[in-house]
Order: C-alpha cells, then structure tokens, then sequence
C-alpha cells in the first residue's frame, strides 16, 4: 500500500511527448521498463489527436496498399518470423500490418490501449522493418514502410518499448544515441592518437578540420565501448593518405529515433551532421561501419530535413564504399599473403544493401581479404535480416522473440560451411554475437576494419622509425 | 428489360467505371507526398521512371523471384489475368456490340479461344476459392470482401460461359450475363477490384522509390 503511495508521486514514465530533458532521461533509465510497461497497460490513448495524424499523413500510397493487397500470403515466407516460428500464420507479413495499422486505419484512430499496446508489441516484436516483404508483393506493398509509419503513429501516443524512448531521448540530448557528449567525444579521439602514435608516427584524428575531402562519422557505441573502432578507422585513412576530419558537433550519425518513429527527433539529429558537413565544407561524407547510420543519414535523412533533392548536402559513402575505393585505386594495398585461408561467409545487412543497393560492393572488398568466400543463400537484396535490425536488438521486451528470429541467420551460417562471418554493420554485428551466445555454433565475426587492418601493407615512409 | 440493362444500364456501367478510375488515379497521384513518402519524385524524375519501368518489366512478365518461388501459384494468378483481359475485351460478341453503339471497334479473337479462356478463368477462380478455404495463411488472411469480389470476378464469366452454350434459357442467361458484367464494372473503382488499375500505381511508386532513394542511382538494378 505504502509503495503504491509512494509510485504515485512519482511523475509518470509514459508521456505521449519525447524525452528532452536528463532529468526525465534518468528517471526512465532507473526504471528498466518495470513501472514503464505497467503505466502503459492503463495508458489512455488520445483518439482525436490520432486520427487527426492520420488525416493528415496517412495519404493515398498506404491508403492504396492497404486497400489492394490480395490477401494472397505470398508474403507469408519472405519473412524471417514466420519462417522461425514455424509459419505461424500470425507471422504473415501482411497479417501483421492488416490487424495493426489495417484495423487503425478503418476505425478512423478509434482504438483503445490494448489495441495500441498490440500495435506495439508487432511493430517493434514482429518486425525489423528490413523491408524484404515489400520485395516479394506482386502488388508492390512494401509492409516495412508501412510499419515504420505505424512506428510513428505509436510514437506520437505514448506506445513505445522503454529502450525506443530512452534512445530518442539521447538523441534530443545528446545529439547521440548514447550519452557520449562532444567533449568525450573529442577526447576519445585524442586519447586514441596518444595510444597509436607510437605505432604510427604521424597519425592524427584532425577534428574540425576545414575543407578535408572526407568527413567521417562514427556511431556512438564506438566512442562509448569501442574507441579501438575509432582508432583503426584512424589508421587505415592515415595509410590511405586520406584529407580527412571528424566533426566535433555532428559527429554522430545514427538514429535511434528512427527506430523509435520519432521523426522530429530525426530531423534534429540529420540536421546536426549537414550542419557539420556545411560547416567545414567537406567534399565528401564517410560513415563507420554501420547500416541504420547509413540509411538514416544518406537516404532518408534528407527528406527529414526538407531537402528537395532527396541529398545529402555533400555525396554520403557508406565505409565499405570507401574500402572499395581506397582497395580499387591501390591507396589502400593488402598483402595477399595475409588473405583469410579459412572459408568465410559475409553478411548483407538490410539497410544499406536492400534499400540502398550496395549489393556488389562488398563482394569486391570480399575478394581482395578471403581466399574462401561462401555465399549465404538467399544473398545480395534477398538476403535475411540478421534479425536484430530495427532496434530489435535493444528491446528487453522482445528479447524472447529476437532470439528465436535469429535461428534463420544461424541456419543460414551453417548452411555455407564457414565459422567466420564478416559483417560491416552494428546491429547485425550484434545479432551475430547474440546468435552465437544463444545458439553456441563456434564463429566468430568481425568488422571489416579490424580484418583490413591485419593485411594492410603500412608503407616505408609511414612506419615508425627503427630505435638505433 | 435486355434493351434497358444493354443500352442505358451499360453506359452508366461504363460511365462510373471510367470516371471512378480517373478519379481514382487523380487522387493516387495527389497524395503523393515527397516528404511523407520520402521520395524525391519530381527532383529525380528520370531516376524514377528507369526504376518504375523495371518494377512493371519485372512483375508484368514472370521475371521475378515470387514466380520463381511459387511457381504454380503465379502461373495461375497470369493465366487467370490474361485470360480474363483478353477474353472480355476482344471477345467478337462485345466488339460488336460496342460497334453497334458507339461506332469503334477492335480486332477480336476466335469464339473457340475466348472460350477456352473462359474455362481457364473459371477453374482459375476456383483454384483461388479452393486456396481460401484450404491453407491456413491464405485463411487468416482472408475477410468476407474476399469472397464477394472472387464472385464478382467469376460471374460474368460463369453466365457468359452458361449463355453462349445455350444450355438453359439463351434471353435469361444473357440478361444475367450483361448484368454481372455491369456489377463487375461498377465494382472496379470502388472494391480491392481497384487494383486492375491501382496495381499500376502500386508498382510505378515502389518503382520510383527504389529507383530514386533505395539504390537505383548506385545499385545494378535489384528488380522489386
């Protein structure tokens, strides 16, 4: 009785508004979702102000791939979930978004919490928005788009995974999805050069620098757990004798508001990094190696700005854009001598292969590290979502139904023979890891720079010089 | 009543058919949204007409991996849209009459033809039905609307099949056949029938998106 007083007092976790202030930050962080998810199971849903968003945002294209999808199931096996949890038909694609945002749309917004709390747990439980149904409809509906709007839809109500929240709400405060500030930030860098200068005489991390070729934008987890990440990004553009800079403010580049639907938080982070790239009037835009950073900073990311020409303001590369090039043009050079003799497979993470077509490009850096490249099948733009993409990985609440989900990647990786994955994404990096945890199958799995770092020839003028 | 339900009652027919479609289509293209559907459309016209030309290339014809995995499915589902386009429109029993109208007409197809496609939209449509009540996907899918506009599909060809035979009554089974096809007409714009021309719309947008943002400016053309 005396708790419940007490949790009374408290102010309420679950607010239809994001989280801008630390103070609110804190008091969701403390919470690890407990009070959380039992605020929201009575929390009212305000159905004028949703069907007043949908009035406004939900137009013909949705409207029209609602209304004709066929009811076919053709969708039904081009989706992981249903393929993991042994075709349940409550797993078909188009079933998810029917009895979801199908349902909303048809009742003008007139639902209750529960029916919101379902929307919920399908739009982050049931789906990674990897967009691979979309691929397969005759009609051309594409369910991932679909749920990242409904994502929105929630957002704006309150209905949203604790973790989702808390990861706008960085973003509002700290311009990053953790709560890495830009000081940390710029001492990391510097700390990374003091502990690999030694090694690599000469090598810097030049911050803000003013008219470089390359602005190179991290993800905040490399700052925060893997400042080695940093450092061998550091590197290889030192060797590549690349212009290079990273941004002080804007140097983050992925977007956990996109996972959460909350786009106005979007538009605030994008408009950070442009705002650095027209800063120090960089001729180009390098990403680490992640694939939701990719997708919302170069192909989405314009639209939340406003930018009419669906650009950036300068061209973005995604890392293995930039690997390629520096292999291709010899800036980079790797000893063949060095190549992984081991088969190993490469995983194609959805957000910069499937909806940004860099399909062959990581095949190419394939064929200049492994002697024994196996494809995953199905591969390139078919391939399967990792199964942790979308934020699924971060979602305590979903963590049962990741892991299950991440049996078809595990049969994918045994199915081509290898126990080495590469893969030049965080999310799937992280599902790969979490597989292997769960599922114990003996791989390993890298990022591509620590591999490129292993076989790079450093040259003469740039190694460090001999103690006499 | 066969000179009212042929004369008037078809011009309405045709008249909700066109107008609803046009409307239909205006509207599509109206709410089109760049920034909503984050799609640079005008901006990169070309970009996206490549790409909307590939998405029909590839789903018009069997040229994509739907077909390839479910091979027999989709050999229906084209034989059942093929059959019925051909079949109605270039049947000689309605060249003739729209000449007898409206003074236009059209090349036509051999009566035997149009009746074998008839018999292949027919037992189509009956492989459709079977597949509704029978898997346990296409079930959880499936709503009542489902099976009205199943029926509608098939009628006219079920009482055009049944008339031009004549089995039974020739007058009756004509009026009914002339009816159903109205019915069919009507329902067009206004039921999941929309998508005879809302698939279009359909495509052309996905094509546009992937060929405008999601890689068809640095892809090698994924066909979606």
């Amino acid at each position: 009785m005396a708790e419940e007083a007490k949790s009374q007092d408290l102010p309420p976790l679950v607010t239809r508004k994001p989280v801008k202030t630390k103070e609110e930050l804190d008091l969701l962080l403390a919470d690890r979702g407990v009070r959380y998810y039992k605020e929201l199971e009575v929390f009212p849903v305000d159905t004028a102000a949703l069907k007043k968003t949908l009035d406004a945002t939900c137009k013909s294209r949705i409207r029209t791939w609602l209304e004709i999808c066929a009811h076919c199931s053709l969708c039904a096996d081009t989706c992981f979930f249903y393929l993991a949890n042994d075709n349940d038909p409550k797993q078909i694609p188009s079933y998810k978004i029917k009895s979801t945002l199908g349902e909303l749309v048809k009742r003008k917004g007139d639902v209750d919490t529960q029916f919101m709390i379902n929307c919920m747990d399908t739009a982050w439980g049931k789906c990674t928005c990897c967009n691979r149904c979309g691929m397969y409809c005759p009609h051309g509906i594409d369910m991932g788009v679909m749920f990242g709007y409904l994502r929105g839809l929630c957002f704006s109500q309150g209905f949203v995974p604790h973790e989702m929240k808390i990861g706008s709400g960085m973003h509002w405060i700290y311009n990053a999805q953790m709560d890495v500030t830009v000081e940390d930030y710029v001492d990391t860098c510097k700390w990374m050069v003091e502990e690999n200068e030694e090694y690599y005489p000469g090598l810097e991390i030049p911050v803000d620098k003013v008219g470089a070729d390359i602005m190179y934008v991290v993800n905040a987890r490399e700052p925060k757990h893997y400042p080695q990440d940093l450092a061998e990004a550091a590197i290889l553009f030192h060797l590549a004798g690349e212009s290079w800079t990273v941004p002080s403010k804007g140097w983050e580049g992925t977007s956990l508001a996109m996972f959460a639907g909350d786009w106005a938080c979007c538009k605030q982070q994008v408009e950070n990094v442009y705002a650095a790239m027209e800063r120090l009037k960089v001729k180009r835009y390098v990403g680490t190696e992640c694939g939701h950073q990719h997708r919302a900073t170069i192909t989405e990311g314009p639209y939340w700005a406003g930018r009419k020409s669906g650009d950036p303001p300068v061209p973005g590369l995604h890392y293995v854009e930039w690997v390629l090039e520096a292999l291709e043009t010899g800036k980079l050079k790797l000893d063949p001598a060095k190549k992984i003799k081991e088969p190993v497979t490469l995983q194609d993470p959805c957000n910069y292969i499937r909806n940004h077509g860099l399909t062959d490009v990581t095949r190419k850096i394939m064929s200049y590290i492994a002697e024994d490249f196996r494809e995953m099948s199905p591969n390139r733009e078919h391939n399967f979502c990792c199964g942790g993409g979308g934020g699924m990985n971060g979602i305590g609440r979903y963590r049962k139904e990741r892991n299950i989900g991440l049996k078809v990647k595990r049969d994918q990786i045994l199915a081509t023979g290898a126990k080495f994955v590469v893969s030049a994404c965080h999310n799937c990096w992280d599902a790969i890891r979490d597989l292997e945890e769960v599922y114990k199958i003996g791989i390993k799995w890298s990022f591509l720079k620590p591999i490129l770092l292993d076989m790079v020839i450093v040259p003469d003028h740039l190694k460090p010089k001999e103690e006499e | 009543m066969y000179e009212f339900i042929s004369g008037p009652l078809a011009l309405i027919s045709f008249a909700i058919f066109f107008v609803g479609i046009i409307t239909r289509i205006v509207w599509y293209v109206k709410g089109l949204d760049w920034r909503l559907d984050r799609v640079a459309y005008t901006e990169k016209l070309g970009a996206g007409i490549t790409g909307a030309a590939r998405s029909l290339f590839h789903w018009l014809l069997p040229f994509n991996r739907t077909t390839a995995n479910h091979p027999v499915f989709m050999a229906v589902t084209y034989l059942f849209h093929i059959c019925l386009v051909i079949a109605s429109i270039f049947l000689v029993a309605h060249v003739v009459l729209i000449e007898e109208s409206w003074s236009i007409s059209w090349i036509t197809i051999p009566d035997y033809i149009a009746d074998y496609m008839t018999l292949a939209v027919i037992a189509a449509g009956i492989f459709f039905l079977i597949r509704r009540l029978t898997d346990p996907n296409v079930k959880i899918l499936t709503t009542a609307s489902d099976y009205i506009v199943l029926a509608i599909a098939l009628a006219p060809f079920i009482t055009g099949y049944i008339a031009y035979h004549q089995w039974m009554d020739y007058k009756f089974w004509l009026i009914v056949h002339i009816l159903c096809g109205e019915i069919m007409l009507i329902a067009i714009p206004f039921t999941k029938l929309s998508h005879f021309f809302l698939f279009f719309c359909s495509r052309i947008q996905l094509g546009m998106d992937y060929g405008i943002k999601r890689g068809g400016a640095k892809g090698r053309g994924i066909a979606w």
